[in-house]
């Protein structure tokens, strides 16, 4: 059985990768929150949250993928199948 | 804007990008999927920011910070080659467009705020070595486009660039 893992997607609603990598994550039946960081309308959530995912990746870029259990967080950027599979299918 | 609304203008910027990409040498992504998507995306951005910002980061909502990410980017001509493919994967190769490789998300070469704000600061405020404008015959300006390369001596930078299309305000005075 597959540990629980907690999931968040720094994303762009009108990004194609990003899309890809919710349309994965949904189709492997993998919850995740997605935030679509274009939509923020509050503009200090927006900054919040820009600033948030530029500390995890080391830059801001879309899609950011951030995968979380117990006791180890890795970061995934740009739309890549193969990592995710790695992390949160094996 | 409705659904249909968005689709019938998403489809309009797709053939005329088609046709401009093709007519520069450039070629769009056949995959009509991710290339309407991105079309939306675009559509979406003119709406929302009043400028085609790249559909894969995030614009500042301020035309004169987001120049270098008006699409084509200033970034797609080396993505394209590197890796066979603008960031978004709306502009690829041959190769790409041909299924003989596929096409992949690539890394981000977009430099971060600080960088982009030095860059944009008046020439010689960062480096003392202030490089000499480049002059055309009779003393003629330079003008470089910065997304495709285009160079042209005229007293102000054209409308659009011939070969991309980029607007006036991406062009930059050359300089040796």
């Amino acid at each position: 059985m597959r540990m629980a893992k907690k999931v968040k997607v720094y994303a762009l609603s009108t990004c194609g990768w990003c899309r890809k990598t919710v349309e994965w994550l949904k189709k492997n039946d993998i919850k995740a929150e997605v935030i679509y960081t274009d939509k923020i309308e509050d503009p200090s959530e927006k900054e919040r949250v820009t600033a948030e995912a530029k500390a995890k990746a080391g830059k801001l870029t879309f899609p950011t993928v951030v995968v979380c259990d117990a006791n180890d967080e890795c970061v995934i950027t740009g739309y890549d199948p193969a990592a995710m599979e790695e992390k949160l299918l094996k | 804007m409705n659904e249909e609304e968005l689709k019938a203008k998403a489809s309009a910027l797709r053939d005329k990008l088609d046709k401009e990409a093709r007519e520069g040498g450039y070629i769009l992504n056949p995959d009509a999927d991710m290339t309407g998507f991105l079309c939306e995306g675009l559509v979406r951005n003119i709406e929302r920011y009043g400028y085609m910002a790249c559909p894969c980061r995030l614009a500042s909502g301020k035309r004169a910070e987001d120049l270098d990410i008006i699409c084509p980017c200033d970034y797609r001509d080396p993505d394209l080659d590197e890796y066979g493919a603008c960031f978004c994967a709306l502009y690829v190769d041959s190769d790409i467009a041909a299924g003989r490789k596929e096409a992949r998300s690539v890394p981000e070469r977009r430099p971060d705020e600080k960088e982009r704000a030095a860059a944009r600061a008046p020439a010689g405020a960062s480096s003392p070595e202030k490089s000499a404008p480049a002059r055309g015959a009779g003393g003629m300006k330079v003008w470089r486009c910065k997304v495709c390369g285009y160079l042209c001596a005229r007293p102000e930078p054209p409308l659009k660039c011939p070969v991309c299309k980029a607007d006036k305000d991406r062009f930059e005075e050359f300089t040796f």
